[in-house]
């Protein structure tokens, strides 16, 4: 299957937790490939692998065996600086819960991850005003995030997302705490950064959210179940590649 | 552009203390009492031993003084009260001292008479020091105006005297005594000197009512000539009648290795030729080594509580910053996912420590730049504070956050990022 560029390369991927004697495989030799510029949701029923599979393509985690490879390099053999190197470059979240820093303001919060780079971007300021404008929060730069509402928050976290360019946005129910109007505003905003050709991976479990994606991968115990293309998440963002 | 950079690490600690001010400030009570501990006990310690310094100057560290010392009433007393009694240091032993002891460079004799002092209608009744021209080098005590008894007194037996500071201020408040033939006992002195006060020990100004008698000099041989050996008290009624030689012998030693050495050499002769314990073996030196051994335990005192305050505070810092890196758990996963290495979450909590335990040693630094302050003035003991106290009470207040701040630091920076940003 060629196309656009791999940004992420999941190799027989396997997750497995330990609890004492007892094994959960919450991957169970996934492969997969994810190229630049695609939307998509990532589905299944509570357990079937989920969060794993979105901390692992975030490189918060590792996995038990296989390989995972983010723009082409792989990422099992990196140690622990390495690593959290890689995800401040090439890695873009958004939690269900916002996860900004209190004690931060807005600009500041969408700085952090260039922050934690070697080599951080001279323009890294310039670039996050401008986020900051494109998310609809320009005006909004000194405050505080407990002067903001939720959905203001999220789009905080969204432009933090984005600041360091990176090859994959993963965002985890994101839009689970908001109001459905919020979250539709939200899903908007996804929307047009995926015409603007980002790479992002949503995941959630609402058919409805899902279907906006461009495609859908569903999981089950650990494994693909099903790939789908979304007719709605194609008009919506006016078709793929 | 804001990079991961000290300044606005240090900034972003300040925030996050800020959030909970009053935590933050109890938390440096600890570091703030030892490191004012620390301060005190520098300044208390460094003015105590410039005080004893000052002290040896003063009271002639290389001195051993013997003195005469009236025995108790019933060995004295023959029986009447007229009768002569004898007592004390005699120019045999002033001989000894001078002559045959080791270690002694020269050796003052001072004999003390009981005379009234007079000039006009101004009158007195100081001590009056017969002595002899080494006195002054051997005490220390320099002179105002004039000049002390000399050589050619002793051998002319010249009617001439040196007043102390009080006794000339008493006698010739308006002019100076110079010249001025001065009654003592029935006879004229000419005054030839005056010397400075003497200042009491540990302070820079003179003692009320130390000195209302003061202090009045004549040569040795002069005095022997005109009053004899015998002296007359009147006491209650009775007269009381004493011969005594000398009062005081002043030996200089030729170093300070020597002053033991003299003074033991001292008592043992003194034990062999006396009948009765009519001397005292006085020795500077050793009652410094005395004072110095009480501000040295003073200062281990001090000492021992700054270092459990500074135990206690950096236990204390601690607790808290293990609290604060539970409390900030999620924080450490944001930060984790979004890039902070292990070394920035070091870092991020360890600056906090360091300027939680530094704001507390800089309270520290100002309570203890009081602290002498208030000595000074209640406990009236010296204290100086050096520069390098401030300085070292901050190294040590860094310090300890540094240490204490290491083992949350870790804590936080080893947190699992997913199971940090599961954290409620
Ligand atoms: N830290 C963990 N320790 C043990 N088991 C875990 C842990 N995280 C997830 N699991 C298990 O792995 C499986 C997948 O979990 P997860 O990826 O969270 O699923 P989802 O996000 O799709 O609900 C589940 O069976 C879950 O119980
Ligand atoms: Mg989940």
């Amino acid at each position: 299957m060629s196309g656009p560029e791999p940004v992420a390369e999941l190799r027989d991927v396997t997750r497995v937790y330990r609890m004492g004697s007892h094994e959960v495989r919450a991957l169970d030799g996934l492969s997969f490939t994810f190229r630049k510029g695609e939307y998509w949701s990532i589905m299944g029923s509570s357990g079937s692998g989920k969060s794993t599979l979105l901390n692992l393509l975030g490189c918060i985690d590792r996995a038990t065996s296989g390989s995972y490879k983010v723009r082409g390099q792989e990422v099992g053999g990196l140690d622990d600086d390495e690593l959290s190197e890689l995800r401040s470059r090439e890695i873009g979240f958004v939690f269900q819960s916002y996860n900004l820093i209190p004690q931060l303001d807005v600009l500041e919060n969408i700085l952090v991850p260039l922050f934690y780079q070697d080599d951080p971007p001279a323009d890294g300021e310039e670039r996050a005003r401008m986020l900051a404008e494109r998310v609809g929060l320009g005006a909004r730069l000194g405050h505080r995030p407990m002067e903001l509402s939720g959905g203001q928050q999220q789009r905080v976290a969204i432009a933090r997302a984005l600041v360091n360019d990176p090859a994959i946005v993963l965002a985890d129910e994101a839009t689970g705490n908001l109001d459905s109007k919020t979250a539709l505003e939200i899903l908007a905003l996804f929307d047009e950064l995926h015409a603007e050709g980002k790479t992002i991976l949503l995941v959630t479990h609402e058919a409805k959210i899902g279907e906006r994606a461009e495609r859908t991968l569903r999981l089950r115990d650990g494994r693909i179940d099903e790939v789908v293309e979304n007719r709605a998440g194609l008009t919506a963002a006016g078709g793929g590649a | 552009m804001r990079s991961a950079s000290l300044l606005g690490t240090v900034r972003l600690g300040w925030n996050s203390l800020l959030l909970h001010k009053l935590r933050s400030v109890l938390t440096t009570l600890g570091v703030l009492f030892g490191v004012s501990s620390v301060i005190a006990m520098l300044a208390i310690g460094e003015g105590a031993s410039e005080e004893a310094q000052e002290q040896i100057r003063k009271l002639g560290s290389r001195n051993v003084i013997l003195r005469s010392v009236k025995p108790p009433e019933d060995l004295v007393r023959g029986a009447e009260s007229s009768r002569v009694s004898s007592y004390g240091l005699t120019a045999f032993d002033h001989q000894r001292v001078a002559q045959t002891f080791p270690g002694v460079r020269r050796a003052v004799p001072v004999r003390q008479l009981q005379q009234e002092v007079r000039l006009h209608d101004r009158v007195l009744n100081p001590r009056v020091l017969a002595t002899v021209p080494e006195y002054v080098d051997v005490t220390g005590r320099p002179l105002s105006e004039g000049r002390f008894i000399s050589a050619e007194d002793q051998q002319r037996f010249t009617n001439v005297c040196v007043l102390g500071y009080e006794v000339a201020r008493h006698l010739a408040p308006f002019e100076s005594p110079l010249g001025k033939r001065i009654k003592i006992g029935a006879d004229y002195f000419t005054c030839v000197g005056v010397l400075l006060p003497r200042v009491p020990l540990g302070t820079d100004q003179p003692a009320p009512g130390a000195d209302v008698t003061g202090e009045v000099f004549l040569p040795l041989e002069t005095a022997k000539r005109w009053f004899g050996e015998i002296q007359v008290k009147i006491r209650s009624g009775s007269r009381e009648m004493e011969e005594v030689q000398l009062h005081e012998i002043i030996a200089e030693c030729e170093s300070d290795e020597a002053v033991p050495l003299v003074a033991a050499a001292s008592r043992e002769m003194l034990a062999r030729n006396h009948t009765q314990q009519d001397y005292e073996v006085v020795v500077p030196l050793e009652q410094l080594l005395r004072a110095q051994e009480t501000k040295r335990i003073f200062t281990i005192v001090l000492s021992s509580i700054a270092a459990i305050s500074l135990l206690v505070g950096g236990i204390g810092i601690m607790n808290v910053m293990l609290a604060t890196v539970t409390e900030r758990t999620r924080e450490i996963g944001i930060r984790r996912a979004l890039g902070a290495k292990k070394r920035h979450i070091v870092t991020q909590f360890l600056v906090e420590t360091v300027v939680l335990s530094i704001g507390g040693g800089l309270l520290g630094i100002a309570l203890g730049l009081l602290i002498p302050i208030g000595v000074e003035y209640w406990a009236n003991m010296r204290t100086i504070v050096t520069p390098t106290a401030p300085i070292l009470a901050f190294v040590i207040s860094a310090g300890i956050g540094i240490v204490f701040g290491l083992y949350p630091a870790w804590r936080a920076a080893n947190m699992d990022p997913v199971e940090a940003l599961r954290h409620e």
